[in-house]
């Protein structure tokens, strides 16, 4: 296990095409991070030039003590787990975990205690002899894991990989996955769009946008701290309403509005779209000024499930501490 | 269409049993007049059920081949057949299969340029190509050889493109797997693609066994001597003048011994030749 710097990496395709713009992260060894963001934002590009599938234009990666930057991914002691698996068709699932380990010239003995032993963290030990096609997507996914775990790498990547599986098998696989991080302590690098799977698997979490790293934090405390409009609006579900207020854009998490009288409306809500959820009810609307215009912001306001939701007005207010305050120009956050 | 006219499903059957009959009579007349002596195929009308001395005029083709004509036996035909059938498709595969994992998987200055050098060849096939292609062979002394037979053959796109094809189906994150667990270029060719090329190559082994087997103007050109000729020139060279002095039930004998490998290719590789067609193994 080793921990992993990114200092100001930087790729380009050409000299105007730059999809990332200088990222630095130490990460910590045994540490999972999760690489957060929309598609398009390099947070794929990011991990595959720490894998060496990628070449770095300019900055450095360093994997424990050694830059890797010249390095082909078999030297870089890594695994990596693909979004569609990329288990080698022909093989059998153990053929397939097996397969790097001939590579490196283990005796067959070692070979198949690691894959029996990998096989069994999986529960895999049926499925040995079968081909990837005779599998189910889950069970093709532990492959894939497996093929990664055998290895016993410094580093896990994985590329998106829980994406091409159903949403239940997604929350087992992410239970799984934790198990598996507290089971081997192994530092890895998480790439997902999925804002939930960022925020239950991450200590901690590199929110991308357009190739820039926008915040770099514990799940929690990007949540409660956003630091920039991007992540305001990119983490939470439905995300943090931003409303410009004196010059300034305040912004208020949806469970941070309360219904009120309306001699104490802090905001007021024109309500126009009501989503009851069964253990809430999201409410949306547009901010209604007195004498307003109709072109102001879409706020969301999630109410207890028992509140009378309709359309129409709806007073609501939210506690001070929980206004947070942006730069409208910059995105940035202002601290007061 | 699944429709309930009795009408209609007879007319159907109907058509295409005589469609049947229209390729499957001359075949049998091929076969019934390789079973009888000349005098017999000579009369009007001829015999239209098999007489007796097939094993005679088999034997006879076989070993000592026909007395006017071509003299040499069918059976050192047969084997030059085999041999430009099989060294085609096997030449061609390995050179292709090569030159796609190339094309496909490498970066190179010029790939493009090469890949339609390779593609614009599709457009001269043997025939047009072939006075050239004459003059180069008898220079380079290869006229009456298996080498000559083969060789000039054997460079094609088709099977390039083919692999090319199928490889660009085949998911990068495969070949980025193998790098990752550390399988060099060769490698990953060896233990990854071509086990999944399995299908690929074997409908090409069918389609160019066949090519190979039934080419008529090419060796046709460059055999002059007896014992380099294959099976389909043998028939062409044992048809002499007048229809009086041509073997003919020997010739028939020539001819579906002639026509018995590729079916049985056909017939043997037919499950894995409809598999590399349709399905890829992916």
């Amino acid at each position: 296990m080793a921990a992993v710097s990114l200092r100001d990496v930087r790729k380009s395709y050409t000299p105007e095409l730059q999809v990332i713009h200088g990222v630095n992260m130490e990460i910590k060894d045994g540490e999972f991070v999760v690489i957060l963001g929309p598609s398009g934002c390099g947070k794929s590009t990011l991990l595959r030039m720490v894998a060496g599938l990628e070449t770095i234009t300019a900055g450095e990666i360093a994997i424990g003590d050694r830059v890797v930057n010249r390095l082909e991914p078999k030297d870089r002691d890594i695994a990596m787990v693909f979004q569609n698996y990329a288990l080698y068709p022909h093989m059998s699932v153990y053929d397939n975990m097996a397969y790097g380990l001939r590579i490196r010239g283990l005796s067959s003995s070692e070979i198949s205690e690691r894959v029996n032993k990998a096989a069994e963290i999986l529960e895999l030990g049926k499925f040995l002899d079968r081909k990837p096609r005779a599998l189910s997507g889950g069970q093709r996914q532990r492959v894939a894991m497996g093929r990664a775990i055998v290895r016993e790498p410094q580093v896990f990547l994985f590329d998106e990989p829980l994406s091409n599986l159903d949403a239940k098998l997604r929350v087992q696989m992410r239970g799984e996955l934790q198990a598996l991080h507290r089971r081997l302590g192994t530092t890895s690098l998480f790439v997902t769009h999925d804002q939930v799977e960022a925020m239950t698997l991450a200590q901690r979490m590199i929110v991308m946008n357009a190739g820039r790293a926008e915040q770099i934090g514990a799940p929690l405390e990007v949540y409660a701290r956003p630091a920039t409009t991007f992540v305001a609006g990119f983490i939470g579900s439905p995300p943090m309403n931003l409303i410009p207020k004196d010059g300034k854009l305040l912004g208020v998490r949806p469970e941070h509005l309360e219904p009120c009288a309306a001699s104490d409306a802090m905001l007021t809500m024109d309500v126009d779209l009501i989503e009851p959820l069964g253990a809430d009810i999201i409410v949306y609307g547009h901010e209604g000024k007195p004498g307003g215009d109709g072109s102001s912001a879409r706020i969301a306001a999630r109410l207890p499930a028992d509140a009378k939701a309709q359309a129409g007005r709806l007073a609501v207010r939210y506690a001070p501490q929980n206004a947070h305050w942006f730069d409208p120009a910059s995105g940035k956050r202002i601290d007061a | 269409m699944v429709e309930n006219r009795p009408l209609l499903t007879l007319w159907s059957h109907a058509v295409l049993i005589v469609g049947i009959a229209l390729v499957a009579f001359p075949l049998y007349i091929t076969f019934v007049a390789s079973t009888h002596t000349l005098e017999e195929i000579l009369k009007v009308p001829m015999p239209l059920l098999p007489g007796p001395h097939l094993w005679e005029n088999y034997s006879q083709v076989l070993a000592s081949g026909t007395t006017r004509g071509a003299t040499a036996p069918v059976g050192q035909m047969m084997i030059n057949s085999l041999v430009m059938a099989l060294v085609i498709p096997l030449g061609k595969m390995a050179i292709s299969v090569i030159s796609a994992f190339a094309i496909v998987y490498f970066r190179f200055p010029l790939r493009n340029f090469f890949f339609w050098m390779i593609f614009v060849t599709l457009m001269l096939p043997v025939e047009v190509r072939i006075i050239p292609t004459f003059k180069v062979i008898a220079d380079l002394g290869m006229l009456n050889s298996y080498a000559g037979l083969t060789i000039p053959l054997i460079a094609s796109a088709t099977a390039t493109f083919l692999f090319r094809q199928f490889f660009m189906t085949i998911p990068d994150e495969l070949a980025e797997a193998a790098r990752v667990d550390g399988a060099s270029p060769m490698r990953f060719f060896m233990d990854v693609l071509l086990p999944l090329s399995k299908t690929t190559m074997a409908a090409l082994f069918v389609i160019q066994f066949i090519y190979g087997w039934n080419q008529y103007l090419w060796p046709l050109l460059i055999t002059t001597d007896e014992s380099m000729y294959t099976s389909v020139i043998g028939i062409k060279r044992m048809i002499v003048g007048g229809d009086a002095l041509t073997e003919w039930h020997l010739v028939m004998a020539t001819a579906i011994l002639a026509m018995l490998p590729p079916a049985l290719v056909v017939m043997l590789m037919q499950k894995w030749f409809v598999k590399g067609l349709v399905e890829t193994e992916k």
